[in-house]
């Protein structure tokens, strides 16, 4: 592994934020790390680029000049206009021969240059805090929700930007709350509770739900064995033991019934703590 | 029917929101509202809930003229939930109850663990279900709900979606009003709104339709990616798997350029994703109605 952290452990007093997590970030790669509200994701990116101090394990990364990182709220100056954020970016960095105009089309944001970063919209915000985030070239970008509450074209456009800067040779690692854009990275860590549930490819981890999945429509309602949840009108149910009940049609599992798999397997690891229980 | 709108339109001045929109939610369904930012979900819920008159076309809440009888029996959920952070759960759910003339209820069973908890504490997951539940607590006829599970980890989105079918079961109708494809995936029928207009709607399979897309598969998928992206073309990468939005006749030209840079690639005719048709819907919504500020990128059909 290139860079990345190697079995970190975060806490912070008694809490433990983050739990023997491996996250590996690769040249020409992009690992997705997905998880809900509170799962650890900032926590991990914050200790890849070295906000935070692990308490066990190891944190390897580029020099600090040559990563982009974009937290989840900010990332720009809102009282400078989006030229002024780009030209700031480019002096602060030292960087020679960074093309203001280039990096502008490269973020759709070319008929924007004059508008005040606090007065785009969300989507935008987000695309200029990428391209911030990428004009000094880094080797390592790491990027923390940058498509949460944006619209769907701002969205596909983010993701074209993390796309054309690993198609590039640089490492991204990217966290999401939404779980099918776990298959946009050539890896997934799916975290909850500071923990990995699973991780490898989005194939993979759809490939290794131990036991049996199986539906049932939702008029047929659930029966005692498995662990139901809803999909769609319907219900899908999860065997441990792959006997699934009767009156069920067995599925092959996707990515999104894998990740509550993983969920649910964990909470029995831990002894079926509640629901959504006291986290972060 | 619960709610429906009937040929809604609506004018701010010269711009116009809301264009003729047709739309129904019954009893026991789920219906989603999507559409990319300013496309005009938020004005037609407003016209919906009876806070904007339409400029033309009827809205209709439980077979009447929206207003404030009818908007008590809608349980709204907005994304900020609506909750008074510096409250417990117990203090929000015993307020709401006594503004519904419903005072003296208990907080729900699978709440009472954070009964005493503020709600400024609570994890997302948990907050959104103390809203929702406040919501049902007045057992509405209808639910609309802004992006219920967004930022909630799969499993708590799944609790979420248990509840919010239950209600469903029982008779309400429900309408979420969404841009988070997972949560569009779970609806029984979508509408998808493009500035303005209805420009899709039916279940999830009848929203993408024949669309597809073009899967390119190489070894070195960064410099297909960069021959592609150079070429102009709006592809998207799914880990080192492209995905072109070009419709099918495209093949041989996407396949020659690439092959002509030297690259031995395959490259598949699939069926779209509901995030790609509804890029494509846009597309074809926008160059249909405004030629002009058309993007590229839109046409995928089949």
């Amino acid at each position: 592994m290139r860079w990345g952290l190697d079995g970190v452990t975060v806490r912070f007093g008694s809490r433990v934020a983050l739990a023997d997590v491996t996250v590996p970030a690769e040249p020409s790669a992009v690992t997705v790390v997905v998880g809900g509200d509170g799962a650890g994701k900032s926590t991990c990116l914050r200790s890849l680029v070295g906000l935070v101090r692990p308490d066990e394990g190891r944190v390897s990364r580029p020099p600090k000049t040559r990563i982009g990182y974009v937290p989840a709220t900010g990332g720009l100056y809102p009282d400078l206009t989006v030229a002024e954020n780009l030209a700031f970016a480019v002096s602060s960095y030292g960087v020679r021969g960074a093309d203001v105009g280039a990096m502008l089309d490269r973020i759709g944001l070319a008929g924007a240059r004059d508008r005040l970063g606090g007065r785009l919209s969300g989507g935008m915000q987000r695309k200029l805090s990428v391209g911030l985030a990428l004009i000094h070239g880094p080797d390592l970008l790491v990027l923390d929700e940058p498509t949460t509450g944006v619209d769907p074209v701002s969205r596909m456009e983010l993701w074209r930007l993390v796309s054309g800067a690993a198609a590039g040779g640089t490492a991204v690692v990217v966290a999401t709350t939404y779980v099918n854009e776990a298959e946009r990275g050539t890896r997934a860590v799916l975290l909850d509770d500071g923990r990995v549930l699973a991780d490898g490819s989005a194939a993979d981890i759809a490939a290794g739900v131990p036991g049996a999945v199986g539906r049932r429509r939702a008029r047929d309602g659930v029966s005692p064995g498995g662990e139901w949840w809803r999909r769609g009108a319907g219900w899908r149910v999860w065997s441990p033991s792959g006997d699934l009940p009767e009156g069920t049609e067995a599925v092959r599992p996707d990515l999104h019934d894998a990740a509550i798999v993983a969920a649910l397997a964990a909470e029995r690891g831990t002894g079926g703590r509640s629901a959504g229980a006291k986290e972060e | 029917m619960l709610a429906q709108a009937q040929e809604v339109s609506v004018r701010f001045g010269s711009f116009t929101a809301v264009r003729a929109v047709n739309m129904t939610v019954g009893p026991g369904e789920v219906v989603g509202l999507l559409g990319a930012n300013g496309a005009g979900k938020t004005t037609l819920i407003r016209v919906l809930l009876g806070l904007l008159r339409p400029s033309a076309g009827r809205a209709r809440l439980f077979g009447a003229r929206p207003s404030l009888e009818t908007r008590r029996s809608v349980g709204y959920v907005p994304q900020t939930l609506g909750l008074y952070s510096d409250l417990t759960v117990r203090e929000n759910w015993s307020f709401a109850a006594s503004a519904f003339g419903r005072a003296g209820t208990r907080v729900p069973a699978d709440l009472r663990p954070w009964e005493d908890d503020l709600v400024g504490g609570l994890s997302l997951g948990v907050a959104r279900r103390v809203a929702f539940a406040v919501a049902l607590s007045h057992e509405p006829k209808l639910f609309v709900l802004d992006e219920p599970t967004s930022g909630v980890g799969p499993l708590g989105a799944a609790r979420l979606w248990q509840e919010i079918r239950q209600a469903a079961e029982q008779g309400a109708g429900v309408l979420v009003t969404t841009h988070n494809m997972e949560e569009a995936e779970q609806c029984d029928r979508l509408y998808v709104m493009v500035a303005g207009r209805v420009e899709a709607e039916g279940a999830v399979a009848e929203v993408i339709g024949d669309r597809t897309v073009l899967e390119v598969r190489c070894a070195d998928w960064m410099r297909a990616y960069q021959a592609l992206d150079d070429h102009g073309f709006a592809v998207q990468a799914h880990g080192s798997v492209l995905r072109v939005p070009v419709p099918p006749g495209e093949r041989d030209t996407v396949t020659g350029l690439l092959e002509h840079a030297g690259m031995d690639v395959t490259v598949r005719v699939r069926p779209a994703g509901l995030e790609e048709a509804f890029m494509a819907i846009l597309g074809d919504g926008r160059a249909a109605h405004d030629p002009h500020g058309a993007q590229a990128g839109g046409s995928a059909h089949a």
